[in-house]
């Protein structure tokens, strides 16, 4: 009741919340990743499942898909990676802009799956760091919202301006 | 006129050079006993209706000689005949002439054996790997190429590094009893204790 009062009598309209400066930059950047879609076989069908109507990835924040490597944060890399295009998903990697967060979606991409061969890269962690890998052949939609749920978490535990330049600024204490 | 009436056309423009026609399901079979004289024998079956390339793949005979077969697929679309042209080639000479001027498909038909098997087009205008990359020292369709790869490294362009098989390599069994049972999987060895997994498999069988 009193808390009512308090908003009500507020000069400030509406509800208040307090919390820091790092902790909010840090829940702005988790609701808003920006996927690359780093479509290499058919898990990037069922990719672009994730990204229809019926499971819907703009529930998560994440539905601007970015074909450009300079305008995403999350790497999600979708299918069997071969030798021959393991240097440019490298490349791609190197283009995006810090921060950056891998997703190996299904078994191919995590392990290199059944493709036990002279031709495919067993598994994309041998030349870009993974945060979060997915099982299946390929995963269903929800194994990779819940993917992108746990990214977030880890995003949303991230300090951000710690030890920056904005952070000496804020005047916030080293931890 | 069929596919056996067409073989036997070609029977017997080039005389001792082809073969008697084979035929084992429904499908006729012509060997070319010089693979010098296989855009000849292609330019004459062009011109008789065979105007379709439909592939060409190459065998690897390891430990025989000669080690190569090169194997063409020709078809009629007009009247759907279809004919089959095979050739052998020594390992030393790994060389034959290109059929791009009959068929331009052949371009990249040709491109490919090359890259998988090191067999060699002369005439070919662009012979160069389509699936690998330039510069990938290996043959990997070649029978004494091991499954799992060999390590090379070309700085800045791409790498391969050797695959752990882990008890590998997996092995399908044909049967028609289930599809756990078909799948390809790392099989127990003759005479191993069979793990929980392969417990179905006994000597080969499924028991």
């Amino acid at each position: 009741m009193s808390q009512t009062e308090y908003g009500y009598n507020s000069k400030i309209e509406g509800d208040v919340v307090l919390t820091t400066v790092d902790a909010a930059l840090a829940w702005f950047r988790k609701n808003s990743v920006w996927p690359m879609p780093m479509g290499l076989a058919c898990c990037a069908i069922e990719l672009m499942a994730v990204g229809a109507s019926r499971f819907d990835i703009s529930r998560f924040g994440s539905e601007v898909m970015r074909f450009s490597p300079r305008q995403a944060d999350c790497m999600i890399v979708a299918g069997t990676v071969t030798y021959k295009s393991a240097g440019f998903l490298k490349r791609i990697y190197d283009q995006m802009p810090e921060p950056k967060w891998v997703i190996a979606m299904g078994a191919c991409a995590s392990t290199g799956g059944m493709y036990r061969s002279y031709a495919v890269l067993q598994g994309v962690d041998n030349i870009v760091p993974v945060d979060v890998y997915i099982g299946g052949c390929p995963p269903r939609p929800e194994a990779v919202l819940d993917a992108l749920i746990k990214i977030q978490g880890k995003i949303g535990k991230q300090p951000i301006l710690q030890g920056t330049v904005a952070a000496k600024m804020l005047n916030l204490q080293e931890k | 006129m069929s596919a056996l009436e067409s073989a036997n056309k070609i029977k017997a423009k080039f005389g001792a050079l082809i073969s008697e026609p084979t035929e084992f399901r429904g499908e006729i079979t012509l060997t070319v006993a010089d693979a010098e004289k296989i855009a000849d024998v292609c330019t004459y079956a062009k011109s008789i209706g065979y105007n379709y390339l439909i592939d060409i793949s190459s065998v690897d005979n390891y430990g025989e000689d000669p080690r190569w077969t090169v194997v063409y697929h020709l078809r009629a679309i007009d009247n759907g005949d279809e004919i089959c042209l095979k050739t052998d080639v020594s390992e030393e000479k790994s060389e034959l002439p290109t059929v791009l001027p009959v068929w331009r498909t052949a371009n990249w038909h040709e491109r490919e054996i090359y890259d998988m098997m090191g067999i060699r087009f002369s005439g070919h205008p662009d012979l160069r790997r389509i699936l690998m990359w330039e510069g990938y020292p290996y043959f990997p369709l070649r029978k004494d190429f091991p499954l799992a790869g060999k390590p090379t490294d070309l700085p800045g362009v791409a790498f391969t590094k050797v695959t752990p098989m882990e008890g590998g390599p997996f092995v399908t069994l044909p049967t028609s009893s289930d599809s756990i049972a078909r799948e390809p999987r790392v099989r127990t060895p003759e005479g191993a204790e069979p793990g929980i997994s392969d417990k179905r498999l006994v000597d080969g069988k499924l028991k």
